[in-house]
């Protein structure tokens, strides 16, 4: 591949992945109303999870991720008991705390995530099955891979918006007290979809780490969340296609700094800078975000 | 059960807030079928009781007994409609930023976490929200967001949303307060159609006329306790209750 092709594959598998995040934290944000600032530890429990066990229980990379998905879940569960206590300001700090926990983990749990020098060599999944092979190698192979999966869990965040389950997690959003005097337990319902939120940010892990092949802790610090947040207020709120617009403006900024005349070094710098300039001018100027159908 | 006389039973409730006692020490029974007034001046503890009856606010002490025969000193608000209440809110509360017809839709569907997953809303539920949409006359509205409506098409939507529980018991906290003459007769004539029904109908009301036209029986409360109660005639008239209102 020649190095443009090469990087705008790569450009759309960074896209990829970051919808994947932004689809599952709009879920929780958008459509629930509960402002968690914790996907990223989701996201690196599947890349850790991938990581170490497709390299260590020597599994392929489908069934780690699914492991991943399944620990991410069942983490999501504790999480989001401990979360249930808590609403508003203190829920978003709550979720801050657990991220700060995640990385705490990832970065000095020695034995298990060599620490700060992360897993080597994690590898990309291989497709053996009735004569077809796949080598996901192959980058522009392994997009389409991602993308698969992005299309997967696009539809299942649609059929989970449009569901009368969506409409209850609406209702929750609004005014939770008044919902569950119409017989709705909203304790259920938020422990839900928190817990599917982070089953498919931790597909989005999975497929990070097997892309880089490495895994760090640096990846999952909480500024992570803040962006992966940031991006799905920018693309819209309670809107699954805002979230897709908003990964790609995240993934897409840089480039688009240097198409109009910022040195390379600068740009990628000057991408947060700018990047935080739009969010500050939309929530002045348009405050439901792009494409947003909710307001917070 | 279903045949006694008394569908709400309240017993020596009480509801402190720090110091303040809002419902003290209060007991009465509400007869099935009937409607039943509350009134009393701002401030005596009407909607504490209603919430209370929803599981809105915890109960302090006291029981709740509900056709004679479960006794409740907990009452959970997610619980109320397997006990066959709804109610509205004196300060409305919709679901601002969902459509009109997902704010009634919302009531009709699978309670449970995976019932819910599976359903997407089904035509009779549809058809039942526009039967009611046509009822209150919001259906030009109904795919308005709710945030988007007037003050009076709000309260009708919220009584909309009771209605379609389909409930033995409608706790209404004034339901007329701020509406204009259509509407109020709209609302009064949803009130003379449940007790048509057989429904037991509470209502907080502060206008004697809406009152004398609608209810079998009045309860008067004052800082939290009973001041009189009976037919609407004769508690209007008394000195007590003219003077609880007027001040003393
Ligand atoms: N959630 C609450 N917190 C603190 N005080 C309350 C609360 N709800 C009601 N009160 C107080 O309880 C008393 C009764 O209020 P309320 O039941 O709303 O009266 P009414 O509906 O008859 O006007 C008032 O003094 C009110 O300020
Ligand atoms: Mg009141």
């Amino acid at each position: 591949m020649n190095y443009t092709v090469y990087y705008i594959v790569h450009l759309l598998t960074m896209f990829s992945i970051y919808a994947i995040l932004g689809v599952s934290l709009n879920l929780v944000v958008g459509y629930t109303g509960l402002v968690s600032v914790t996907q990223a530890a989701f996201y690196g429990i599947g890349a850790y999870a991938t990581a170490l066990i497709a390299k260590t229980a020597g599994f392929g990379f489908f069934s780690s991720m699914l492991i991943g998905v399944i620990v991410a879940g069942l983490i999501g569960l504790l999480i989001g008991l401990v979360l249930s206590k808590f609403r508003d300001d203190y829920y978003v700090i709550v979720t801050v705390g657990f991220n700060i926990i995640a990385y705490g983990i990832f970065m000095n749990w020695h034995s298990l995530t060599r620490g700060p020098l992360g897993i080597v060599a994690v590898p990309r999944p291989k497709i053996d099955f009735l004569g077809l092979h796949l080598d996901f190698n192959n980058n522009l192979l392994f997009l389409a891979l991602v993308l698969v999966f992005l299309a997967l869990i696009y539809f299942l965040a649609r059929f989970i918006a449009k569901s009368s389950f969506g409409r209850v997690l609406k209702a929750i959003r609004e005014d939770e007290k008044a919902i569950q005097v119409f017989g709705y337990n909203a304790f259920y319902f938020k422990l839900a979809i928190f817990v599917i939120s982070a089953g498919m940010a931790a597909v989005a892990g999975s497929f990070f780490a097997s892309y880089l092949r490495f895994t760090s802790p640096n990846t999952f610090v909480l500024m992570e969340s803040v962006l992966i947040l940031s991006m799905i207020i920018l693309g819209g709120l309670a809107n699954l296609k805002g979230s897709l617009l908003g990964a790609f403006i995240l993934v897409l900024l840089p480039e688009l700094m240097r198409f109009v005349g910022f040195p390379n070094e600068i740009a990628a710098e000057m991408r947060q800078i700018v990047y935080g300039v739009i969010l500050v001018l939309l929530m002045i100027y348009k405050p439901s975000g792009i494409m947003g159908e909710y307001k917070l | 059960m279903k045949n006694d006389k008394n569908i709400i039973e309240v017993k020596n409730l009480v509801k402190h807030f720090g110091g303040v006692y809002a419902v003290n020490d209060l007991s009465l029974k509400i007869p099935r079928g009937e409607v039943v007034s509350i009134i009393g001046p701002n401030g005596s503890g009407k909607s504490t009781l209603v919430n209370l009856l929803s599981g809105m606010v915890e109960i302090n002490s006291g029981v709740v007994i509900l056709n004679d025969a479960e006794k409740l000193k907990k009452i959970k608000s997610y619980e109320i409609q397997d006990l066959s209440i709804t109610r509205t809110f004196q300060e409305v509360r919709l679901f601002e930023q969902m459509t009109v017809i997902d704010n009634l839709l919302v009531v009709l569907t699978n309670r449970s976490v995976f019932g819910s997953f599976f359903e997407v809303h089904k035509k009779y539920h549809l058809e039942e929200v526009e039967r009611m949409l046509q009822r209150v006359g919001l259906e030009a509205k109904k795919n308005q967001l709710a945030k988007n409506l007037s003050y009076g098409q709000r309260k009708l939507l919220e009584i909309a949303r009771a209605l379609l529980m389909k409930t033995e018991i409608y706790l209404f906290d004034e339901p007329f307060a701020g509406l204009f003459h259509a509407m109020i007769k709209t609302v009064s004539g949803i009130i003379k159609d449940l007790r048509k029904e057989g429904k037991t109908v509470i209502l907080i009301e502060h206008n004697m006329d809406l009152i004398r036209e609608l209810s079998d029986y009045v309860f008067v409360m004052d800082e939290g306790s009973l001041l009189a109660e009976g037919e609407p005639d004769s508690v209007l008239k008394k000195k007590s209750v003219i003077e609880a209102y007027l001040g003393k």
